[in-house]
C-alpha cells in the first residue's frame, strides 16, 4: 500500500467517523435550528469522506469506497482519536468540533496546494465547507464559554478532557514525512503554530482557560483507538455486513 | 445525435430543474461545468454544490432521463471537484428567479425577498438544504431562506 493511499484513507476516516458522530445528533438537537445545523455538518463530512474514499479506492485498486468504509475493523481505521470521542452534552460536541474544525480548516488550507491534483481539489472543496463549520463551532464556544456559570463550567470541563486528544493531530510519522518531502502532504509541525494562535484567540473570547499540555493520547496512525470507536463502527457497519447485497 | 452538437445538449439540460429549487435549472445553478464531444460520445462534466449534497444523485438521474427521452444515448457523466463550485457563477437572471421564488440570492447584503428591506437578521447558519441559511426580516418580520455565498 502506497503512502498516498494511507494518507488519503486517514483523511477519509476522520471525516467519516466525525460525520457519524454528528449524525447521532439528528432529532436530538437542543433546538430545531441546531438540529438542522448539526445534521447538515454530518452531511458535509460524509460528502468529504466520500470524495477521499473514492480516491483511496482508486489508488487501492481492489476495494470499493463502500468496502473501505464498511468492511474494515477498528484496528484498520486511522481516524484521529478526537473524531471518535462521544458527543456527550452539547458543550462537549461544541468543544470537540471546534478543536477538530480549527485543525481541518488549517490542514485543508495547506493541502489545497498539494502537488497531487486530486488531493488538492478535494481539499479546496472541503475547505469551503469547513470554514463554515468552524464559524459555527467557534460562535457556540464563545456563547457557551461567555454565557452562564453553568455553561462555562460545562465547556471548560469538556475542553480539559478533550485536550489530551489534540496532540496526535500534529504528529508526523513515516507516511506524513514522505508525503511532505514529495510536496504532497502537510507539515503538521508548522500547522501547530497556526492552530495554537487560532485556538488561543477563540478561547480568550470565550473566557475559557487553555489546558496545560499533559498526557497526550496517541496511536491512531497505527490503528489504535479509544474504546468508543468499536461501538460506533458496530452501529455504522451493521447493515452492510449483515446484508452484503443490500442496495441503498 | 451523432453530429456532436453540444449546444443542443446545453439547451436540453437547461430544461432539467434543480431538484431542491425547481425554478432554476441545473445549468443556471452552475453544476454543469462542460460538455464535450469526442469518439461519438458526449462527456458531461458535473460538480457538486456541497460535497454531501444529496441532490447530486437526483439531478444526475434527471439528466440521464432527460437526454434519453430526447433520443440521446451516447453520453457519459463525469463528476469533478475542481474548480470547486461557487455562487459567483450564478448570473443576475438566475438570482432574480431565486428572489421571485422567495429565496434571498447570494450577495454581500441579505435583502428580504418579500419587502426588499436590508434590515435582516440571521436565525441559523444552516437551513433545509446545505446551500441555504435561515434569516428573518426585521421590517416585515417574514422568515426566509438565504442562498449562502461560497
Amino acid at each position: 500500500m502506497s503512502n498516498l493511499f494511507k494518507y488519503t484513507l486517514r483523511i477519509a476516516d476522520s471525516s467519516l467517523v466525525l460525520g457519524q458522530r454528528m449524525s447521532e445528533w439528528c432529532s436530538k438537537g437542543p433546538t430545531l435550528e441546531e438540529d438542522i445545523a448539526l445534521s447538515n455538518i454530518a452531511l458535509d463530512l460524509f460528502g468529504q469522506a466520500n470524495g477521499f474514499y473514492e480516491y483511496a479506492a482508486e489508488l487501492d485498486g481492489s476495494r470499493s469506497k463502500d468496502d473501505l468504509a464498511f468492511k474494515r475493523n477498528e484496528r484498520e481505521f486511522f481516524n484521529h482519536q478526537l473524531s471518535e470521542q462521544e458527543n456527550g452534552n452539547f458543550g462537549t460536541t461544541t468543544v470537540r468540533n471546534f478543536l477538530h474544525d480549527a485543525f481541518n480548516f488549517l490542514f485543508y488550507t495547506e493541502l489545497a496546494s498539494s502537488k497531487d491534483e486530486i488531493l488538492a481539489a478535494l481539499a479546496a472543496k472541503s475547505l469551503k465547507e469547513v470554514k463554515y463549520h468552524l464559524r459555527h463551532s467557534s460562535n457556540w464556544l464563545i456563547r457557551l464559554g461567555d454565557g452562564t456559570n453553568e455553561s462555562n463550567l460545562k465547556v471548560q470541563e469538556a475542553l480539559d478532557f478533550l485536550w489530551q486528544y489534540t496532540g496526535e493531530l500534529f504528529e508526523m510519522d513515516e507516511v506524513d514525512n514522505d508525503m511532505l518531502d514529495n510536496g504532497l502532504g502537510v507539515d503538521n509541525i508548522q500547522l501547530k503554530i497556526k492552530w495554537d494562535e487560532l485556538i488561543n484567540n477563540t478561547l480568550k473570547k470565550a473566557k475559557l482557560k487553555r489546558p496545560i499540555d499533559g498526557y497526550m493520547a496517541t496511536g491512531s496512525r497505527k490503528g489504535i483507538h479509544t474504546e468508543y470507536l468499536g461501538f460506533l463502527l458496530a452501529e455504522m457497519q451493521f447493515l452492510p455486513r449483515a446484508y452484503p447485497d443490500a442496495k441503498w | 445525435m451523432q453530429n456532436g452538437d453540444t449546444k443542443h445538449i446545453w439547451k436540453l439540460l437547461d430544461l432539467v430543474p434543480d431538484p431542491e429549487i425547481p425554478v432554476i435549472s441545473v445549468v443556471e445553478l452552475g453544476v454543469i461545468r462542460d460538455i464535450t464531444f469526442a469518439d461519438r460520445f458526449f462527456t458531461i462534466l458535473i460538480t457538486p454544490t456541497y460535497s454531501g449534497c444529496p441532490a447530486v444523485k437526483t439531478f444526475t438521474d434527471d439528466i440521464k432521463k432527460c437526454l434519453k427521452e430526447n433520443g440521446i444515448r451516447n453520453f457519459k457523466i463525469k463528476l469533478i471537484y475542481s474548480p470547486a463550485w461557487t455562487t459567483e457563477w450564478m448570473t443576475e437572471k438566475t438570482k432574480k428567479k431565486l428572489k421571485k421564488y422567495g429565496i434571498a440570492p447570494p450577495g454581500e447584503t441579505v435583502v428580504c425577498p418579500q419587502c426588499n428591506s436590508k434590515k435582516t437578521q440571521l436565525i441559523s447558519q444552516f437551513g433545509a438544504t446545505a446551500c441555504k441559511a435561515m434569516y428573518k426580516c426585521s421590517d416585515c418580520l417574514e422568515p426566509f431562506e438565504f442562498f449562502k455565498c461560497i
